[in-house]
């Protein structure tokens, strides 16, 4: 990780403009990531969609109704897909604000595995409630 | 972190009004930040009024007639004043553009004329482009190719070949769009920017060109490449009327189907 110079002390530095934007070189990865972010806001689309006119439906039913709506097989696995794509999504989006706004390097490398441990735990938070429900 | 205020001695204040010349009938304020990094002062913002019936169509005109006429200390920079140089690029009533392709009558009210924004100021006008330029020279812009050119003739692309370089070869490399890029604002010393990146994808995309693989390689990066969220003001931006945008998206559609 190279260090950051903020534009301002540019002129404190000796290193020559080409050596500075060389840096450490090019990481060579970045395309998965931008690639996931795409595939899973498409496979948001239709399982959100399916999510919020299901819960519309069942608006007022009481708890045993719905534990059993989604004890259902069909309707645990698309919750369960909801739950994992919406936390990788949410990871993946927040991963880019930090890389956009947070410095140093160090801190930003703290938030991001932060963020990635809070979406884990909830994402198998979610998930283990489903399947409860489920089996 | 990403600082959202300028720093104290950079913060801009009212500046001297030159009045229009008595008599004067078609009159327009030309408000112009200045700084002399020999004063020790803080940027301000001058107005020159001008009489636009003894003044040229465009903001270049009013920014030379100012400079011969009114105040010879104003510094900007300016060549072929026709668009294809590229060192007029300026912030000029909010928009960066080149001084001599914009009509003074496009402007409502006032004529605001500042800097690129977000570079470091040299003075006035003139803004400090040397990393924009260690970012183009990074990229390589030139042909590589290992296998020889014929001995007699030029290397050859066929028409469809050629009319991919479309959109891409007209840049002049005046960085409207990269200094109009907040991404580049705030990771400018990694991230490319639209002008460097649309620049590289002009050789990526060149049939002559036989280091596709290599150039991809320098530019897969999450810093390099992946810093473009498409906020598309370099494509509103560019006097050229190019997309740069557009030409980033195709580098990451190659390397989507290169890599997945």
């Amino acid at each position: 990780m190279s260090e950051h110079i903020p534009a301002v002390n540019r002129q404190t530095s000796m290193q020559t403009g080409l050596g500075r934007v060389r840096g450490s070189g090019s990481a060579r990865n970045g395309t998965h990531h931008w690639w996931m972010q795409r595939v899973t806001s498409v496979a948001l689309l239709p399982l959100t969609i399916w999510f919020v006119f299901s819960i519309a439906a069942h608006a007022g039913d009481p708890w045993e109704v719905m534990a059993e709506w989604i004890g259902r097989p069909f309707n645990a696995v698309l919750m369960i897909l909801l739950i994992g794509i919406t936390f990788h999504h949410t990871e993946a989006g927040l991963q880019v604000v930090i890389e956009d706004y947070i410095r140093p390097e160090r801190r930003a490398m703290v938030a991001g595995l932060v963020i990635k441990a809070i979406c884990l735990v909830a994402a198998l938070l979610s998930a283990l409630a489903v399947i409860r429900l489920a089996v | 972190m990403a600082t959202f205020t300028l720093p104290k001695n950079s913060t801009v204040q009212p500046g001297q009004v030159y009045k229009a010349e008595a008599g004067a009938k078609n009159v327009r304020s030309f408000k112009i930040y200045r700084w002399d990094p020999d004063t020790g002062e803080n940027p301000r913002m001058d107005t020159y009024e001008i009489d636009l019936d003894k003044c040229g169509p465009m903001v270049l005109d009013a920014l030379i007639k100012i400079k011969n006429e009114v105040d010879t200390s104003l510094t900007f920079r300016r060549s072929c004043r026709e668009g294809i140089c590229g060192s007029c690029s300026m912030n000029i009533d909010g928009l960066n553009t080149l001084a001599c392709l914009k009509p003074i009558e496009d402007v409502q009210g006032d004529v605001r004329i500042n800097p690129l924004p977000h570079m470091p100021v040299v003075k006035d006008l003139v803004p400090d482009l040397s990393q924009l330029y260690a970012q183009l020279r990074s990229i390589e812009p030139w042909l590589k190719a290992d296998t020889a050119a014929p001995p007699d003739e030029e290397r050859r692309q066929s028409k469809e070949e050629r009319a991919k370089l479309d959109g891409l070869w007209e840049c002049i490399l005046c960085f409207c769009c990269s200094t109009a890029c907040p991404s580049y604002w705030w990771n400018g010393d990694r991230y490319l920017g639209p002008a460097v990146l649309l620049q590289a994808y002009r050789w990526i995309a060149d049939s002559r060109d036989e280091y596709q693989g290599d150039r991809l390689d320098q530019l897969q990066d999450p810093f390099r490449l992946y810093r473009c969220h498409t906020i598309m003001n370099c494509a509103r931006t560019c006097p050229k009327g190019l997309n740069p945008a557009a030409a980033i998206g195709e580098i990451k559609t190659l390397l989507v189907e290169r890599d997945r």
